[in-house]
């Protein structure tokens, strides 16, 4: 495809590689928005970013941030700022790097599976849900306007195996979550950490958007969990995302519609319902399906 | 004492051996392999135990197993005494070493397009995805000529170990953007290997075929 013209998206801090995927031997090229970059890392392991040109030549220089266990960049002038998450720099916190996962469907579909709780018992049985304890009980939404965010609040779950370490202590546990949007192409969430009565792991998905409907999903974590491996976190973070992966690939349309009697939400649907509010008056256009006035 | 699976969750060659560990009711346990993003497989701690880099290993005591056909073939040999999994009249043998075979060979283009897929892998991928549409096809023709005789599985009256190892790049091709419409023949037998008791499904196997 070719570059977006869409100023929305393209004034947005998006994820491009996680560390180590660009070394000093190894440049990156990856898709960002229908625009081929390029990342090299110097011998000290800085890490820079080009535009290329349809030939595969240099274009212009490009911003990095290295946050969150995620390089980022932008193609935008304006970028909207990069969100706060003070979890990520609390000392006692363990920062894994899941690594990246492709995925062949709209980056607002892959925000809205996160925020879902519904699917929790049918797509992640035994895990996050278990298939008797289906309800989604009620939930507030609200759009925090000091930070320009849609927050999910209140929300609880009956999870039978809620973590690494939750599944090793073998009962299920109702489970508190807090979700946050932190831009349209940045989710994240907060639950309840195993022994831990007032703090709460935090669990991001950055979306990089390669076109509208192929997107390279990273999720770091900043978790309270002195005894699982870094091994075990990660697997168990993959094997939620590729539970999800083929649900997303399968969802029909690709774009996500924004028209209200398009996808009929439940109650249940609170936070999609906010979050598709909020993008369409961001006047975003990239990744949504545009129907014909009937 | 206990066998070791040096396993990765999403691996498919890894489930195959839990497919049968699970099929035979045998106790396991298993140490995670951070096959991605960590590349712990190409480590020198784990190239000491496979050189190849290649996962799964298993443990069974002293001995040290690499390649999932070779751990199927060791598994069903050592703790199926009815032989069903992998019966001992020569024929029906060979037949089920040559489904092991092809897939370890021709089946693993599809798990080559699901690493481009889903982790990236810098790969041709349309090459990799026709050398599996061919691969499948070719199950599927003789998975048809079986059918015609009221045969389920690859080889003989019951499950075996070449149905195991074939089935999960197969059901899994999905991932790599392979989808199974064409090949009637594979869906009737995923469909019926899926039933079986103690079958687990892991991530990408879709639910409903």
């Amino acid at each position: 495809m070719t570059v977006t013209s869409d100023i929305v998206a393209l004034n947005q801090w998006l994820p491009v590689a996680y560390p180590g995927q660009v070394t000093p031997t190894k440049p990156h090229e990856t898709l960002l928005l229908g625009q081929l970059i390029r990342l090299t890392a110097a011998s000290d392991g800085t890490v820079t970013a080009v535009a290329l040109n349809a030939s595969g030549a240099p274009e212009r220089d490009l911003p990095i941030i290295e946050q969150f266990a995620v390089i980022f960049t932008t193609l935008g002038d304006n970028p909207r700022p990069m969100p706060i998450i003070q979890a990520f720099d609390e000392p006692d916190r363990r920062i894994v790097n899941c690594g990246s996962v492709g995925v062949h469907a709209s980056p607002f579909r892959i925000v809205e599976n996160f925020l879902d709780m519904a699917h929790f018992c049918f797509v992640h049985t035994d895990i996050l849900g278990a298939e008797n304890e289906t309800e989604v009980l009620s939930y507030k939404t609200e759009h925090r306007q000091d930070v320009d965010e849609i927050w999910a609040t209140g929300c609880q779950f009956f999870q039978p195996a809620a973590s690494p370490a939750a599944a090793e202590a073998g009962e299920g546990q109702m489970t508190d979550y807090t979700y946050r949007v932190l831009s349209p192409f940045g989710v994240m969430l907060y639950k309840s950490a195993l022994g831990y009565a007032d703090r709460l792991d935090a669990i991001c998905l950055f979306i990089q958007p390669k076109t509208e409907t192929e997107c390279i999903g990273y999720m770091p974590m900043a978790l309270l969990d002195d005894t699982s491996s870094n091994t075990g976190m990660i697997d168990f973070q993959q094997t939620i995302f590729l539970q999800d992966r083929i649900i997303l690939e399968n969802q029909r349309p690709k774009l996500l519609p924004l028209t209200p009697r398009s996808e009929m939400p439940t109650r249940a649907d609170l936070s999609s319902v906010a979050f598709r509010r909020w993008l369409k008056d961001s006047g975003m256009r990239f990744g949504l399906l545009h129907e014909e006035a009937a | 004492m206990a066998l070791t699976l040096h396993n990765y969750t999403l691996s498919g060659s890894c489930y195959k051996v839990r497919l049968l560990l699970e099929f035979l009711q045998i106790d396991y346990h298993t140490i995670s392999v951070d096959f991605f993003p960590g590349k712990e497989h190409k480590t020198p701690e784990f190239l000491a135990l496979n050189p190849l880099g290649q996962i799964p290993v298993l443990e069974d005591g002293a001995l040290q197993l690499r390649d999932a056909q070779a751990i199927l073939c060791y598994l069903a040999r050592k703790y199926d005494p009815s032989a069903q999994y992998l019966p001992d009249d020569p024929a029906v043998f060979g037949q089920v070493m040559m489904w092991l075979a092809f897939a370890g060979n021709e089946l693993m283009a599809a798990s080559a397009a699901r690493l481009h897929d889903v982790l990236g892998y810098a790969l041709n991928v349309a090459s990799a995805r026709a050398q599996a549409q061919s691969a499948f096809a070719i199950l599927d023709d003789h998975l048809a000529e079986r059918a015609i005789l009221g045969k389920t599985w690859i080889v003989g009256d019951a499950p075996t170990i070449a149905d195991i190892a074939c089935f999960p790049y197969i059901a899994l091709s999905g991932d790599g953007g392979i989808g199974h419409e064409p090949y009637p023949y594979l869906r009737n037998w995923m469909r019926a290997f899926r039933k079986l008791p103690r079958f687990h499904a892991m991530p990408g196997i879709p639910e409903f075929a």
